[in-house]
């Protein structure tokens, strides 16, 4: 009898996915991860020894941006169901679909859901929290986990229904548009948060006298960068911050380098709260 | 402000949640945004814990995991930072930079964490080739309960000595010229993460758009929604007009325009 993959196995496959990093490890990542989730499709396909060579097939070293995972469930599905049902096909050419696709579809994950829905969502659901709103977390909380719900959920089935075609859609152009797009907005976001969302003071008085109409004007050195452009230091820091990162130096203490930085300034004046 | 033992009980719980969280990196529950929220909500101040949340989440921006880097633990930061500012009494301000250090050994802890979770690994192999899919499974969520503890403990430590009197005095003994430095410097730490996500996309030749993004914030009123607008048309209309995803109908075209010029050639 041909063996047949049900609904409810991919339900179960996707609802595991959802907890493919909980045994993220140093030596093979999402390895464990990755047979957990395919633990329902190989229990449907195999049994005894079969079973035994499937997990241990499925233990292997893997790693990937979590959510791209669905259509590599869906590939490695697919194989495996013609591989039950008497198909020749080596285990070597289902990790090498695995190994094959993780990388490039990091390159398409990361971007998008990384670089940027979380920030925009958290951005978005931030702005509206700082005023105290509970819409704020749950604006965040339900707009990212629906787009990425959605994309464990279908991307599976996409993966299955397509099977090793799939492979010729990540060299193509489809995901280089959306991963470029992703970019595009990330970036013009970050370009605007930049400049929205920091605050810069430095009251430093450069300039006080009275003009003409007997008006007491004192500029400063925050007034005189405001009417070059409003932003210039937020932006000025943030490309200081790209290089220091880009020299491997540790998130964190960036971070505790703008304290110190901001301790100091305020200490002697330099700064203020806006 | 004393935490009595069903709100200690509660922080265990949300804590573990959010270390969870922190390693699947799947619902968020670890983010700022949602961490400091509940972990308000459990002490009775949940408009404090959203706003904390909400300053945090921006400053851990940038904190991601991506291939085998660690990120930041958010987790552990959020949490730890609303119980300080909640029941130690403490300025927003304050409990961000407290939220910094945390953030950064939660990031050692973890990173032992996952490399412990190795064994769990070894034991799933053990367990594959008896064919047993349920010891498997349970080697997954034991790996999990782990990774849930790593923040859940700490947390709940936090949570129990907040209230004693040596723990009080020495938040108190902060002095004001650091707390009003740290507000200055929490006005433009954000920039970090902003770096950090920027770098991540490796695009360079896509600058010109983050310029773009600065110059119209810089000169409008709009909210984040219509900016996001703006630069998803700006996205879409750079693809549609990109060249090089036009090259199929190119060729086509480059076809037609042969003949075209063959014809011109003739009429020559």
């Amino acid at each position: 009898m041909e063996k047949k993959l049900t609904g409810s196995d991919f339900f179960w496959a996707f609802i595991r996915s959802n907890f493919l990093q909980a045994s993220w490890n140093m030596e093979r990542m999402q390895g464990l991860g990755y047979c957990f989730g395919m633990v329902p499709i190989l229990k449907r396909l195999y049994e005894g020894d079969e079973l035994k060579a499937a997990l241990k097939r499925h233990l292997e070293f893997y790693n990937t941006q979590p959510f791209v995972t669905a259509p590599i469930i869906g590939i490695t599905a697919a194989m495996e169901e013609k591989k039950a049902n008497g198909a020749d096909i080596p285990d070597s050419v289902i990790n090498g679909i695995k190994v094959g696709m993780m990388g490039p579809l990091a390159g398409v994950g990361d971007p998008i859901f990384w670089g940027t829905l979380r920030p925009i969502t958290a951005a978005l659901g931030a702005s509206i929290a700082a005023s105290g709103s509970l819409l704020g977390p749950l604006t965040f909380f339900v707009l990212f986990n629906a787009v990425r719900l959605f994309v464990r959920y279908y991307g599976i089935k996409y993966g299955y229904n397509k099977g090793t075609d799939i492979v010729q859609d990540v060299a193509g152009n489809k995901l280089q548009k959306l991963t470029e797009g992703a970019s595009i907005l990330g970036l013009f976001v970050m370009g605007a948060l930049v400049n929205k969302w920091t605050s810069v003071n430095i009251p430093v008085v450069v300039a006080e006298y009275d003009n003409q109409l007997g008006e007491h004007v004192v500029t400063t050195v925050q007034g005189i960068l405001d009417s070059l452009m409003p932003g210039l230091v937020p932006l000025f820091l943030t490309f200081m911050c790209m290089g220091l990162l880009k020299q491997k130096v540790n998130a964190i203490w960036i971070i505790f380098g703008l304290f110190a930085l901001g301790i100091v300034c305020y200490a002697l004046g330099i700064m203020s709260v806006k | 402000m004393e935490i009595n033992g069903i709100q200690i009980l509660l922080i265990f719980i949300y804590g573990t949640i959010a270390g969870m969280g922190s390693c699947l990196d799947e619902f968020q529950t670890h983010r700022p945004l949602i961490a400091c929220t509940a972990t308000g909500l459990v002490l009775g101040d949940m408009t404090t814990g959203i706003i904390i949340g909400g300053t945090l989440e921006m400053i851990a921006l940038g904190w991601m995991n991506i291939g085998a880097a660690i990120a930041p633990d958010a987790a552990l930061a959020s949490v730890i930072s609303t119980i300080l500012v909640i029941a130690g009494h403490q300025s927003i301000g304050a409990g961000i930079a407290i939220a910094m250090p945390i953030a950064a050994a939660g990031q050692v802890l973890a990173i032992i964490c996952k490399t412990v979770s190795v064994v769990f690994q070894h034991w799933a192999d053990g367990y594959a080739e008896k064919g047993s899919t349920f010891g498997i499974d349970m080697c997954h969520y034991l790996a999990l309960l782990f990774q849930g503890l790593r923040v859940g403990v700490p947390a709940v430590l936090v949570a129990m000595y907040v209230g004693t009197d040596a723990v009080q005095s020495m938040l108190a003994a902060i002095p004001p010229v650091i707390t009003g430095g740290l507000q200055v410097a929490s006005g433009f730490i954000v920039v970090v993460g902003y770096a950090m996500v920027i770098n991540m996309m490796g695009a360079n030749y896509l600058m010109p758009f983050f310029f773009l993004g600065f110059v119209v914030a810089a000169y409008t009123d709009f909210n984040l929604v219509a900016l996001g607008v703006i630069g998803l048309v700006a996205a879409i209309i750079y693809i549609q007009l990109n060249p090089k995803y036009q090259a199929p109908q190119v060729v086509a075209a480059a076809g037609a325009s042969s003949s075209a010029s063959d014809l011109d050639d003739e009429l020559d």
